[in-house]
């Protein structure tokens, strides 16, 4: 038997919206079963992860103060990926901006300037830049892989951050807790929604997702980019340069990766710990795939994502779920996704051949 | 005696498009049949359903009398059928060697001894060794020859197969094909190059928008009547550019040499050329002597970091330059790889204006402005006879006639000093090449410098006004057109000019 598949012609906008659909569908009914078969509540488990989230204006805060760095980092990451340069380590670039954008209220712990609180978040989009710059010199230079060199030093930003939380940057008054001072208030960004932990980054990160959808939309620059992914020799035939297109994604990444990180530190952690990196750089990517790489989609999937995040915390109390479970139910996410959006895309003809 | 083969009522429909329609052929052995037909009348999918690549939606298919049904080539091949395809079907990642074993039996060793004999006997010159996707693609057709004489078919295809090569290979593939006809094989012959046609072959079916419109001895009745029935009117007339007064040098290369790093590409030694305003300059050649490298050169693809002054445009040194700096100084090019190079297959026809066009007031403050893109994309759409359903379609669902006029058409619109076009009619139709090359003199009557790579002899002397060979990454001196043969260029070509 020999199974083709064959590119569907245009695709209505209705139909491409089926794949996120399907595939949390497909997800949700996978994990219902691996659920059960760990002996847990499936039901509880399923409520807690999915619905939980939209109950209460609590729940409803918590998702919208994850949903600001997912969203941020996966709207970087996207332009990269359409341009078929990827970045896979923004979870160090976010690591890199929070220790940036930490240096100046760990150093001014009094200070009370409203310069501090611009300066820090400049200080930690830079930052992330800079470390995702690195990539991006290493492969236009010595054409070194961009995967492997961004992953690479996301393990080297991890490492910088334990050595300053267990050395010169320790709180002394911390109790030997590997984390910094607490901020002072010049250095927290103000609160968006009274009564929540939601800050105004959230805005910032929607601001950020309406460039880039004019970037992509209707900016040159953003075109080249398109064609530099869709059709390599045709960038080099109209002569747009790949370091070019190299040099800004992998920038434009990390500034958005270390923005998030700076936003982090100065919002709800308000103090620089271990706890910084749980893993946005890398659900990001899982973001930005399901949102399609469109910069308005990555607002819905964030939203989603974020909410998947806080429904983990959830289940993982009320129905006794491993956290493991929550990035299964993730992985779980994007391959259905990859799958079904690929089955949406194309025709799959089997030929049952008779051998004559 | 019942034909070696015969289709009754073959229809095939690929989505809204009815490919073939109701088609009746019958071939019998001994005797070389061509297929006739502008780009799009259905020549190809027939030769798909008789090789069993596809399955016709309605009709029948006789083999020696035998209903068949064919459901994959290698039934075809295992009946006897034979095809070199005008797009190569091979592995690019093997060597020409390695593609051979996939489909012929014996040793490699064996085989690659019967591959220099098949090229020294008909004039296919190909290292067997060599891996696939460094030839180039006139060379990707000869190993397609080759490997379909290999196997000794009753009914061989060729699907215009005589486009890559120089005059005297033609003469030699003929002795070839008229041998096996002798030996009794029957040949599908596939060929836009009328004259050809009524030399070689017994019998001629002629399609039009996937219907049979004739079925014709091409031996009686002339080139002209078998394009009249083919395109279904009148054939526009040959275009013989005027000579006229030229103005100033506007492209010039001076020694340029490039030493390729790939060591299966084509480096150039010591290339000079000179064009001026107002004069078509032909680069003849069989593809894969460094015709791909030469254009990459001049286009800037290729920059030479070291050697500035080896190309000059306007009189500036511009070797150092990239693609865009250069098209910034009046350089138009049109690649000889339409999908994805000359256009993104995956963008609309629209993104593809903007793709070289972008410096014509469609960005501006590096906003993408829609309102010129279309206007520009439905200018050149009209003038250029593009047949699309409009702006929006997807550069990919073109016919290749269509996207090559649409490419062309957009450079053109550029209105550039310099104009580089690499196989200008490649796989388009009679009517369409005749059009593209009488859009070429115009502008070069405009006054434009024209550089024209192209396999086709008889193009370039129809449309040039000088003529250089490569050969080997050598470029020959420049030969006057009108005092010149296609047999001195095509000693040219095969290396063999004192």
């Amino acid at each position: 038997m020999k199974i083709t598949f064959e590119r569907r012609a245009a695709l209505s906008r209705p139909v491409l919206f089926a794949a996120p659909v399907i595939a949390l569908s497909l997800a949700m009914l996978t994990s219902l079963i691996l659920f059960a078969a760990l002996g847990k509540p499936a039901g509880q488990a399923l409520y807690s992860l999915l619905l939980e989230p939209f109950v209460g204006w609590y729940n409803i805060s918590e998702v919208l103060l994850k949903m600001g760095p997912l969203m941020l980092i996966a709207q970087g990451l996207a332009i990269g990926f359409r341009a078929n340069v990827f970045n896979i380590g923004a979870e160090g670039q976010l690591i890199i901006g929070a220790l940036c954008a930490s240096a100046l209220p760990v150093y001014f712990p009094e200070g009370s300037s409203p310069l501090m609180l611009p300066a820090m978040i400049a200080m930690g989009a830079l930052g992330g830049a800079a470390w995702a710059g690195i990539a991006a010199g290493l492969r236009v230079r010595f054409n070194a892989n961009e995967i492997l060199v961004t992953l690479m030093l996301t393990l080297i930003a991890t490492q910088v951050l334990n050595y300053l939380l267990l050395g010169p940057w320790k709180d002394p008054h911390g109790f030997n807790f590997p984390q910094s001072v607490t901020f002072p208030d010049a250095a927290l960004l103000p609160i968006l929604l009274t009564g929540t932990r939601v800050n105004i980054s959230l805005l910032a990160a929607l601001l950020v997702s309406a460039l880039a959808y004019v970037m992509m939309r209707h900016r040159f620059s953003g075109y080249q980019l398109l064609v530099g992914g869709l059709a390599p020799r045709a960038a080099r035939y109209a002569g747009f340069t790949e370091a070019r297109a190299v040099w800004v994604s992998l920038l434009l990444g990390g500034l958005m990766a270390g923005l998030a990180g700076a936003c982090e530190v100065a919002g709800p952690l308000g103090q620089l710990q271990r706890s910084v990196s749980t893993g946005y750089g890398y659900s990001a990517i899982i973001v930005a795939y399901l949102g399609g790489l469109n910069p308005l989609g990555i607002v819905v999937s964030a939203f989603l994502m974020a909410a998947l995040f806080i429904g983990g915390d959830n289940a993982m109390v009320s129905a006794d779920l491993p956290v493991a479970a929550v990035f299964v139910f993730q992985g779980l996410l994007l391959v259905f996704y990859l799958a079904s959006l690929t089955f949406i895309r194309h025709r799959v003809i089997l030929n049952w051949t008779r051998r004559a | 005696m019942a034909p070696l083969l015969q289709l009754s009522g073959v229809s095939k429909r690929y989505g809204g498009v009815q490919a073939n329609a109701g088609i009746d052929l019958r071939v019998d052995a001994g005797t070389i049949h061509a297929i006739l037909g502008e780009n799009g009348a259905g020549k190809s999918t027939l030769m798909k359903l008789i090789y069993g690549v596809e399955r016709p939606d309605e009709g029948q298919v006789f083999w020696q009398g035998q209903a068949v049904a064919l459901s994959s080539p290698s039934d075809a091949r295992r009946l006897g059928i034979g095809m070199v395809f005008q797009h190569f079907s091979l592995f690019e990642t093997l060597s020409v060697v390695q593609n051979m074993a996939l489909i012929v039996p014996g040793s490699k060793a064996e085989l690659a001894t019967r591959i220099r004999d098949l090229g020294a006997a008909f004039g296919l010159s190909v290292d067997p060794q060599a891996m696939v996707h460094s030839l180039s693609v006139g060379e990707r057709q000869r190993v397609e020859i080759i490997r379909c004489l290999l196997l000794n078919p009753k009914l061989l295809i060729l699907d215009e197969p005589t486009s890559v090569l120089p005059p005297q290979s033609v003469a030699l593939l003929f002795d070839t094909l008229r041998a096996l006809r002798a030996k009794g094989m029957a040949i599908l012959f596939i060929s836009h190059k009328l004259e050809e046609i009524r030399e070689l072959c017994d019998c001629a079916t002629i399609l039009r928008q996937g219907r049979v419109t004739a079925r014709l001895d091409p031996r009686q009745g002339t080139a002209h009547d078998l394009a009249t029935l083919m395109i279904g009117r009148p054939m526009p007339p040959p275009v013989h550019p005027t000579p006229h007064g030229l103005g100033e040098e506007r492209l010039a290369l001076t020694a340029l040499s490039f030493a390729n790093e790939d060591p299966f590409g084509v480096s150039l030694k010591d290339v000079s050329l000179s064009v001026r305003g107002g004069e078509i300059l032909g680069i003849a050649g069989i593809s894969g002597n460094g015709q791909q490298e030469l254009a990459a050169l001049i286009s800037g693809e290729i920059a030479l970091k070291s050697s500035a002054s080896s190309v000059t445009l306007m009189s500036h040194p511009v070797g150092d330059l990239g693609a865009a700096a250069r098209r910034k100084r009046g350089l138009a090019f049109v690649p000889e790889d339409r999908l994805g190079r000359g256009a993104v297959p995956d963008m609309s026809l629209a993104d593809n204006a903007l793709l070289t066009a972008h410096s014509r007031g469609l960005v501006q403050n590096g906003f993408i402005n829609r309102k010129a893109e279309r206007a520009f994309t439905a200018e050149c759409i009209t003038r250029f006879d593009v047949r699309t359903a409009g702006p929006q379609a997807e550069a990919g669902s073109l016919s290749g006639g269509n996207l090559q006029k649409f490419i062309m058409g957009r450079e053109m619109m550029l209105n550039p000093s310099v104009l580089l076009v690499a196989q200008p009619t490649w796989g388009v139709d009679i009517g369409a090449a005749s059009e593209i090359r009488q859009r070429l003199v115009a502008m070069r009557n405009a006054g434009a410098a024209i550089v024209v790579i192209s396999e086709e002899i008889d193009e370039l002397f129809e449309i040039c006004d000088r003529l250089q060979v490569l050969h080997k990454g050598h470029l020959s001196p420049s030969l006057d057109v009108a005092a010149t043969s296609v047999e001195q260029i095509g000693t040219y070509m095969i290396g063999a000019a004192a």
